[in-house]
């Protein structure tokens, strides 16, 4: 249980002129549960999107499997779940057709066989969506859609997953879904690390917390207890994301 | 038929039904990415080819392919490098492109303007044997790439920090949609004219979606939409003495605005088909739920 999937050291980020992460140390282990917890502007998304090598680090070092990530070219191994964006494509394409995008990992050169599609079936039931698998993504609802996004990470198989709120704006039914989907990857030895704005239903599934405060750690170890308002049950803690959070500056006419 | 008894008319209709095929193929991409114009903006560019082969007596449309893909490729660049002046950017390399043409050409002893007028708005009928060549060449390397990588294309142009973390080879797989759109622009020249290039890249499209839920069906009906305006057009231009692009660009807008008065009762047998199917998921109409009533009286 001491084998590191993904281990961060001194690990500094700006966006801008702007320090976002100032010296993060974090280690998942294998078959562990890892919960990011912090306010918004915290960098607890930075600090998961440099992980997965979508912001440019300034120091540090940043580990995946014992690989430096500069190094790591073992992505079917890794199942990222996205924070859930309003936008969809400009074309319409089914669930299937997104979950597949999870599986081109396994192929070679994007050529399906027989178990890839069976793969992206598989995944499907998981997250109780295979009934819906041939209707548009369009017509799903919020939390619909989030669970064709974690169908779309389990295609490929994943030993690690790492997921950007999966919780937010999603309907309690499909909440426990997830949790429950959550709770079988994790039994069958899956390691995790997930941002979350607060613990909810998936706190009994958390072996340890960290907490970030202006880019630092500020707790690591077991979950804090929710105090007032935030202990409630039902209570839906959903921020407005802060720019920086958003995709690069696209420039207007092309994209 | 008669005018299948003519040559030209034989080259004419093989390079518009290539043209129907290529450019709804290579659209659906930059639709999906929220890019509709670079097809526009490529056209542009390409004029700075099509003066420069003049100038220097080589093949325009070889000279327009290559002077295009060079700017499609530092387009693909100002997106990925340019933060907050990457418009503007864009906007002097199309304008320059069309400046850039416009010049080349009058320095050229044997160009004209009047030679221009026929890149910028097709010129079916002078359609050479070696432009044929090349259409054919450039159209082969156009349906390979779109439909060939079709799965990693879908998903870069989906949701790219996704396909990043897969590890798609994402930047060379812009740089190849870029390279991509870039040639069929060129393909799509002689038909159609760099300036309305852009709309059998997009338009089909957008009519295709008005009747289908998936990616695949998007593909197949823009492209059918794409041959059959393609096919339509040059044969009406035979016959009516109009002009072939513009008669197939009226063509596709025609057809988006049928299919999408033919969608909207379509659209309406689905939700009631999907409300049939799931009741429960998603109730077409408020419901006061089975457990508030099981639960008592509410006091008001």
């Amino acid at each position: 249980m001491t084998e590191p999937v993904i281990s961060l050291r001194g690990v500094r980020a700006e966006l801008g002129s702007r320090p976002v992460l100032r010296g993060i140390d974090l280690t998942v282990n294998r078959g562990e549960v890892v919960a990011l917890l912090g306010a918004n502007g915290s960098g607890k998304s930075t600090a998961v999107r440099s992980v997965i090598g979508q912001v440019p680090v300034s120091a540090g070092e940043i580990e995946l499997f014992g690989t430096p990530r500069a190094r790591f070219r073992d992505w079917a191994r890794v199942g990222y779940v996205p924070q859930r964006t309003t936008a969809a494509g400009g074309v319409p394409a089914t669930v299937t057709e997104i979950v597949s995008s999870g599986r081109l990992s396994r192929t070679r050169f994007g050529v399906f066989r027989k178990a890839d599609h069976a793969a992206v079936r598989q995944a499907l039931e998981l997250v109780g969506m295979a009934d819906r698998a041939k209707d548009s993504v369009n017509a799903l609802s919020g939390g619909q859609h989030q669970r064709v996004l974690i169908a779309r990470a389990l295609a490929s198989g994943p030993e690690l997953l790492i997921m950007d709120e999966p919780m937010a704006g999603v309907d309690l039914a499909s909440q426990e879904v997830l949790a429950r989907t959550l709770r079988e990857q994790v039994a069958a030895g899956a390691t995790v690390l997930l941002v979350l704005h607060e613990l909810g239903p998936l706190e009994p599934l958390i072996d340890r917390a960290v907490v970030l405060r202006d880019g630092c750690v500020l707790h690591d170890g077991p979950p804090p207890k929710a105090v007032g308002q935030h202990a409630l049950p039902g209570h839906d803690h959903v921020h407005p994301h802060a720019a920086h959070d958003a995709e690069p500056i696209r420039t207007g006419l092309l994209s | 038929m008669d005018f299948l008894n003519y040559d030209f008319m034989q080259r004419a209709l093989l390079a518009a039904v290539l043209v129907g095929i290529t450019a709804p193929a290579v659209g659906i991409y930059l639709v999906q990415r929220r890019q509709a114009l670079m097809g526009d903006g490529i056209g542009h560019v390409a004029m700075t080819g099509v003066g420069l082969g003049f100038l220097l007596s080589w093949s325009p449309v070889w000279m327009a392919t290559l002077v295009s893909v060079l700017g499609a490729v530092l387009m693909e660049l100002i997106r990925w490098y340019g933060r907050t002046r990457g418009d503007i950017a864009l906007a002097m390399l199309f304008y320059g492109g069309m400046a850039g043409g416009v010049m080349f050409i009058n320095l050229a002893p044997t160009g004209s303007n009047a030679n221009l007028t026929s890149y910028l708005f097709g010129s079916l009928s002078t359609v050479s044997e070696s432009d044929v060549t090349a259409i054919v060449l450039l159209a082969a390397f156009v349906v390979s790439v779109t439909l060939g990588l079709r799965r990693q294309l879908f998903a870069v142009s989906q949701d790219e920090e996704f396909a990043r973390v897969t590890g798609l080879p994402v930047r060379a797989l812009n740089l190849l949609t870029a390279i991509t759109a870039a040639v069929t622009v060129t393909v799509a020249m002689r038909v159609v004219g760099l300036l309305l290039v852009s709309a059998l890249m997009v338009v089909p499209v957008a009519a295709a979606q008005q009747l289908s839920r998936s990616f695949a069906a998007t593909f197949a009906i823009a492209v059918a939409i794409g041959v059959t305006v393609t096919i339509g057009g040059t044969v009406t231009s035979y016959y009516q003495d109009v002009p072939p692009g513009a008669t197939i660009v009226l063509l596709t807008i025609g057809a988006f605005i049928v299919l999408t008065a033919l969608a909207a009762p379509l659209a309406r047998r689905r939700a009631r088909a999907l409300a049939a199917a799931h009741p429960a998921g998603d109730p077409a109409e408020c419901a006061i739920p089975a457990s508030r009533e099981s639960g008592g009286k509410v006091g008001v």
